[in-house]
């Protein structure tokens, strides 16, 4: 399965646009398996270093994850004042508490315009551009999240850092 | 599993769809015809509550809307009985209704050639069915596989347009 929607700037990407490796996942901040991966991707985004690109796109689930939709697009929000790694980071890592007021602390803690953050998520401003993501994720034979993608290919295979490295890499691990 | 045998006997695209009528919720039951007139997506599963199952439905779920654009009627097929299904649409918030091919049991799922005998269940099998009844795509995917939805879509997209 190839990606349908090319990357492109509306895309959130940490590293080199020409950085020589590209890692992308589709996520959802309410899915347990995506939680268990984002130390996962963190610590491959180290080892990595300037050698990877790392984009992140939104497939929230939001029929049985009630806060998914929300914090992907409180995330949105931070990002248009430039501060969504540090949202997409902190979503991910108080899963526990996720809902509308941890939304409404981080915004604070991050020292984003809370007014304009609140207006953001109030008005859905990010919707559409959430609801994208997510088609574009259904076209590129998405099956659930986590689904990461190597060189626009989707991935199969263990989510670890060894693997997701070896596959960046273009090398097969045996098992 | 022996996916071959089944995609050999599962019904061809330009064939009629068999026609059934099944319980779809406690006291209630329809029928595939009673659907004539517009196009239906008829996803066969093989429980509910198995892990991939869900994830598959639970994305199904989310798209609501797209299959709506089409005027298509998404139907889930198990041999799982009405209140289990009852519980397990409950539990999932889905939106769409979930058949019980339960007595005789998988009899649907034999009609359409994706009945797994030894382990009494349907395989995980896609059919796109156009307005008129005639199946035009059909998928069947390992069990332990989440086909996703992109397939369903480019079937949808590629029936005729009713003319207004």
């Amino acid at each position: 399965m190839s990606l349908k929607i090319p990357i492109d700037q509306h895309d959130h990407a940490l590293g080199a646009p020409d950085a020589p490796l590209t890692l992308l996942e589709f996520g959802d901040f309410e899915c347990s398996y995506c939680i268990a991966a984002h130390p996962t991707v963190q610590g491959l985004i180290a080892r990595m270093g300037e050698r990877l690109r790392f984009v992140f796109r939104h497939m929230p689930l939001g029929e049985v994850h009630p806060h998914a939709e929300l914090a992907a697009e409180a995330a949105e929000a931070a990002g248009a004042q430039g501060r969504f790694w540090e949202m997409h980071d902190a979503l991910f890592e108080r899963h526990a508490e996720l809902g509308p007021e941890l939304m409404t602390m981080l915004a604070r803690r991050l020292q984003l315009d809370t007014t304009r953050f609140a207006d953001d998520l109030s008005s859905r401003r990010f919707r559409d551009h959430v609801k994208r993501d997510f088609l574009g994720a259904i076209r590129s034979g998405v099956p659930g999240t986590p689904a990461f993608f190597v060189a626009n290919e989707l991935y199969v295979g263990s989510i670890d850092e060894q693997s997701l490295s070896a596959a960046l890499q273009g090398l097969r691990l045996h098992a | 599993m022996n996916i071959a045998l089944t995609e050999a006997t599962a019904p061809a695209a330009g064939s009629r769809a068999p026609d059934f009528s099944l319980p779809s919720a406690p006291g209630a039951r329809m029928a595939l015809s009673e659907l004539r007139g517009k196009p239906v997506v008829l996803v066969f599963y093989p429980a509910d509550w198995s892990p991939v199952c869900g994830d598959q439905l639970a994305l199904y779920n989310e798209l609501g809307a797209e299959f709506g654009a089409f005027e298509a009627q998404l139907l889930g097929i198990s041999v799982d009985g009405v209140w289990c299904h009852a519980a397990y649409a409950k539990a999932r918030n889905l939106h769409f209704p979930l058949l019980s091919d339960f007595e005789p049991k998988g009899e649907i799922a034999g009609l359409y050639g994706v009945y797994r005998r030894g382990d009494g269940c349907a395989e995980r099998a896609l059919f796109v069915i156009d307005s008129e009844g005639i199946i035009r795509w059909s998928h069947v995917v390992p069990i332990a596989v989440n086909p996703g939805a992109d397939g369903i879509l480019a079937a949808l997209e590629s029936l005729p347009r009713r003319p207004a």
